[in-house]
């Protein structure tokens, strides 16, 4: 076991240079540094001086890959390549085009967006595995028909209805909540409470779809049967064996979509 | 000629794809493996409705895909060269050409006779008074639209309602006559038989959805043609005409983006799970880099790399449209380019399984050469797989797209889409009086279609899967 856990650690290596690599490519290669300047200094009435200028001033001066014109070990890193995306893996991220420090901007930015995707992972997780678990408890009724739809008819709206649609009720006509804004601390909820709900109630849907076809994946077999032959009463089978087997697929799912909360919820932000 | 074609390249891959679904249902209406799965979707209530509510989409999406260079009327001289505009315009234009060039000057709400903001006007008395500028265009034919309006709109959709209802009637007796003519039985018979359980298709739902969908494209045509039905936005533009061009939008993105990518994943997935080792190795290497790039930030990158690429080279493209044209497929390429891997890992699974099957092993041990051996045996048992995702990645497409524009890194900002429409809607809702019937249409629009494609592909993969066939 341990083996196979430093082997996939050791897989993450050649990954994070892939990603380096091409990351470099897309933001550099197809789009020169020249071109760069002339976005940001304007079209127009640029000279090649400011140009340089503007380049050397951020350290984009270098060759991308090779530089021929110094000696040594320079020849490699003297270039775009080593200044900008070598110097990620340990975590220097230098300053951004308008001079702001991107590893403290990362550090003190991180706090507000885990804020809001581990209490909503949290919450979501309880609510829809609860749900699932009353309408496996009552399949193939109409109760379970018609939940089936509506979670069908929550997955078809899209995300953005769900942020607008929040703000403008909560925020603006029944003014319990503030719009956005943020603020650290044990009054920070009042801001946090709005993006929460929102997130969940968007991941309803889904969520509650698929884990009730694990739980009736799971109602389906053998030992289910078999408890039930013993005369074990409905709601025990339920909450005792089904919802505790049921929960080895569910968390192997949630695992799987853990990475996702550091990238947070960019549009609920 | 009356006008110019102009094939933009969205347009050309809409159409094949149309073509090629066209080929494979006749080629499979010969197989009974290949079509015995498409029959129990259509025997499905839900599957049904889905596909007549799709089609309906379908069927605009692919009337704006046909786009023309108008010709220029030229009133005095008749025999002089034929000249045309420079604008492309599409099929659906044509067809709802009332909506297009009826604009207002700002907002109005549905079904009003009033702008929506106050504007100073002089009277005939000669006094000046801010009030509520009626509308040039909607309601503009009553004489007095606080007692008329009700009335005049009730009268209308009833017209609606009785077109449709004759039209329903017609098409349905037509139906009823023709099976009864291909059955070679009795009308009444064919009638009975067709209302019966013992009937392949559920006819009774057919009707009733085909009934809803006609009542409302014709009540809608008839408000549509004196009123703005869905009202008018910021620069008086009619709303519904906005909802119903970014149809194509919405269905260019779901259609094109996982079909783009492909080949590309069905290549790669079916080669990871056939030839293992080190191809293996190298293609798992590159499905998992491009997934553990967060697919928003991917995204963005690439289209911010487009938008300077585009503003560097302004000279390649001849029209506004154009230039938009290759945003979208753009995007799709990108979305697909993000959503691929999910199809290739699954792909790549089946085919490790299928390569131990016995007939694949017996294929081997006869000596099938390897690219034999994947195109007669393994694609074809694989083909559902993609299928699947085509149709179940469709609504998360749709969806993806109205987010991304809402970012401003979707398609392009001319262009009509409902993630522009919201966008755009965002700043009307901090509005006072508030602005609600942009944000309305376009999640409506977008609902409708989205929550269609997920029934349908629920039935369908239902339908396709091996693992669910019910013995």
């Amino acid at each position: 076991m341990i083996a196979y856990i430093i082997r996939r650690v050791l897989y993450a290596i050649p990954i994070l240079i892939g990603v380096n690599i091409l990351t470099f490519l897309l933001f550099f290669v197809v789009n020169s540094p020249d071109e760069m300047a002339y976005m940001f200094l304007g079209d127009k009435n640029t000279k090649q001086e400011q140009v340089e200028d503007w380049k050397k001033e951020r350290g984009y001066h270098f060759p991308l890959f090779y530089n021929s014109e110094v000696e040594g070990v320079k020849k490699l890193t003297d270039t775009i390549f080593y200044t900008k995306s070598v110097r990620l893996f340990v975590f220097d991220f230098g300053r951004s085009d308008s001079g702001r420090d991107i590893g403290f901007d990362i550090r003190q930015r991180m706090w507000p967006s885990l804020a809001i995707t581990v209490p909503q992972f949290i919450i979501g997780l309880l609510i829809t595995i609860t749900l699932a678990l009353l309408i496996a408890f009552f399949r193939a009724t109409y109760i379970d028909y018609w939940a089936v739809v509506i979670c069908v008819a929550l997955m078809s709206i899209s995300s953005l209805f769900y942020i607008i649609g929040g703000q403008f009720i909560m925020g603006k006509i029944l003014r319990v909540v503030p719009i956005s804004g943020f603020e650290s601390g044990i009054f920070g909820i009042k801001f946090l409470i709005l993006p929460i709900a929102i997130g969940v109630l968007g991941g309803l849907g889904s969520g509650t779809r698929w884990y009730r076809t694990i739980f009736l994946e799971e109602i389906n077999k053998d030992y289910v049967r078999t408890a039930r032959a013993k005369g074990i009463s409905e709601q025990m089978v339920l909450f005792h064996h089904v919802l505790r087997n049921a929960l080895i697929p569910i968390l192997t799912g949630v695992v799987v979509v853990l990475p996702a909360l550091f990238i947070g919820s960019l549009i609920t932000e | 000629m009356v006008a110019k074609p102009v094939f933009l390249t969205t347009d050309i891959l809409i159409f094949g794809l149309l073509l090629f679904i066209i080929a494979f249902f006749i080629y499979a209406s010969r197989k009974p493996h290949m079509i015995q799965p498409w029959r129990q979707v259509v025997r499905n209530k839900a599957g049904v409705i889905s596909i007549m509510v799709l089609s309906v989409y379908v069927c605009i999406a692919l009337l704006d895909s046909m786009h023309f260079h108008p010709r220029l009327v030229n009133q005095e001289n008749q025999s002089a060269e034929v000249r045309y505009s420079g604008d492309v315009l599409s099929m659906f234009d044509q067809i709802v050409s009332k909506l297009r060039a009826s604009t207002e000057k700002t907002y109005s709400a549905p079904f009003a006779a009033q702008l929506y903001a106050k504007e100073t006007m002089q009277l005939p008395d000669g006094t000046k008074q801010r009030v509520y500028p009626r509308l040039s265009w909607g309601a503009a034919h009553l004489d007095d639209p606080e007692t008329q309006k009700t009335t005049d709109i009730i009268k209308l959709g009833l017209a609606g309602a009785l077109k449709a209802f004759i039209a329903v009637t017609l098409c349905i007796a037509l139906l009823c006559f023709y099976l009864s003519v291909k059955a070679k039985k009795s009308l009444r018979t064919t009638v009975r038989f067709m209302f019966s359980d013992e009937s392949d298709v559920p006819w009774a739902t057919v009707f009733i959805t085909f009934a809803i969908i006609l009542l409302m494209l014709f009540a809608g045509a008839e408000w549509a043609s004196k009123y703005h039905v869905l009202g008018t936005d910021k620069i008086g533009e009619d709303v519904l005409y906005q909802a119903l061009k970014s149809i194509r939008t919405g269905v260019v993105i779901g259609a094109l983006a996982t079909l783009l990518t492909l080949p590309l994943a069905i290549t790669l997935g079916i080669m990871a799970g056939y030839f293992r080792g080190w191809v293996d190795d190298v293609i798992q290497y590159i499905y998992t880099t491009l997934n553990s790039i967060p697919g928003v930030l991917l995204i963005a990158a690439a289209v911010l790399t487009l938008h300077v690429y585009i503003n560097n080279h302004e000279e390649d493209f001849s029209s506004l449209t154009q230039r938009a044209d290759l945003r979208l497929l753009f995007l799709c390429l990108i979305l697909g380019l993000t959503s691929w891997t999910g199809l290739c890992r699954l792909l790549r699974a089946e085919t490790l399984k299928l390569r131990e099957v016995d007939f694949v092993q017996a294929a081997s041990a006869f000596g099938v050469g390897p690219t034999q051996t994947i195109f007669r045996h393994v694609l074809p048992n694989v083909m559902h797989i993609v299928l699947i995702t085509l149709v179940l990645e469709f609504s998360g497409l749709v969806m993806a797209e109205a987010v991304l524009s809402y970012i401003n890194i979707g398609v392009d900002p001319t262009m009509n889409s409902w993630g522009n429409m919201i966008n755009s809607a965002r700043l009307q809702m901090a509005r006072e009086p508030v602005v609600w019937w942009s944000l309305a249409a376009s999640l409506f629009f977008m609902f409708t279609l989205v929550l269609f494609a997920n029934l349908f592909a629920d039935v369908v993969r239902d339908a396709l899967d091996p693992r669910l066939v019910k013995q």
